[in-house]
């Protein structure tokens, strides 16, 4: 393929759409015993921590659901910027699919951390720098969201969408950030680029174990929520049309 | 690497903790279930309603035809 080649096909929603198919099961696939595999092994197999006892088990989620929370930010900023600069329809459309599923993911990781505070804090929530600034996160997604819902245009829509999503960029430093740069109850990082893990390694692998699983169950759900919103959006179009006699054959 | 529990009992106690542990087992599964089956629901919504609307049109053709 030549050097640029790739970039105009994936600015096709029809190459998108059929291009995935194919992938959905085997994503699927993988993703389901990965996440059998990383949950069966945090919850029953993984020796209990020394000072927090099995509440930690937890992280196998917390974890896992942060980490994609965060990097569906990235992704959804990302193909708005894209969407914005080269004016491709396909990067609005991946950008309006990542919304909900990064507020999935936020509300999860909002979720999961409450219910490991109680036993470990002693208390549900607390207004520090990293949990408060996960909820802005949360209510950035669910501004993407509303706005998407909000125009009548739908150009209108992504390019508000798209902004949004490049202003709220600005919260995902603060959220990596916000353990080293405030008091907090919340505890520092288990996992960093730049120095060893603070974990045991036969707490490490299932939780690498469940990180992967959670980074290729979201690519599956992301092409999903794309492949809908393709339909959607190109319901007028020939191959959509054609798509759609074909699937009335079907029983 | 072994079963770090005594028995299945102590396993779903996990010394007092289990109640916070499961929950937020069973809370993740259900979101998990949810994103993959919602987009999947959604498709085959939109095939349908695409599939009303050439109805549709080929009823408006028909007349069109006819008058």
């Amino acid at each position: 393929m030549s050097n640029w080649q790739w970039f105009h096909r994936l600015g096709s929603p029809r190459w998108f759409y059929y291009k995935t198919e194919g992938w959905v099961p085997w994503l699927a696939a993988v993703s389901g015993i990965l996440l059998v595999l990383g949950t069966v092994w945090g919850l029953a197999f993984a020796p209990p921590d020394y000072q927090q006892g099995n509440s930690y088990r937890i992280i196998y989620l917390h974890v896992p659901a942060a980490f994609l929370a965060l990097i569906g930010y990235y992704v959804m900023a990302v193909a708005g910027a894209v969407g914005m600069i080269w004016r491709m329809k396909m990067a609005f459309v991946v950008m309006k699919s990542a919304a909900p599923i990064g507020a999935a993911l936020t509300f999860l990781s909002l979720v999961t951390g409450a219910i490991w505070g109680k036993p470990t804090w002693g208390t549900w929530w607390e207004w520090d720098a990293r949990i408060t600034s996960m909820l802005i996160l949360l209510f950035l997604y669910l501004g993407i969201m509303a706005l998407q819902a909000a125009f009548q245009s739908r150009d209108a829509a992504d390019k508000a969408s798209a902004l949004l999503a490049l202003i709220g960029t600005v919260n995902i430093p603060i959220i990596y950030k916000s353990v080293d740069w405030w008091h907090t109850l919340h505890q520092p990082a288990t996992l960093k680029l730049t120095s060893a893990p603070t974990i045991h390694s036969s707490m490490l692998y299932p939780l690498l174990t469940m990180i992967l699983a959670f980074y290729i169950f979201y690519a599956l759900v992301l092409i999903l929520y794309t492949r809908a919103e393709i339909l959607r959006r190109e319901g007028r179009t020939q191959w959509v049309i054609d798509l759609v006699k074909e699937e009335a054959k079907k029983p | 690497m072994s079963f770090q529990f005594d028995s299945l009992q102590d396993f779903i106690q996990m010394s007092g903790h289990g109640p916070f542990v499961w929950a937020c087992y069973g809370i993740t599964f259900a979101v998990l279930v949810y994103l993959v089956f919602s987009p999947l629901v959604r498709r085959r919504r939109l095939i349908r309603q695409h599939q009303a609307w050439l109805k549709q049109m080929d009823r408006v053709r028909e007349v069109a035809r006819q008058a």
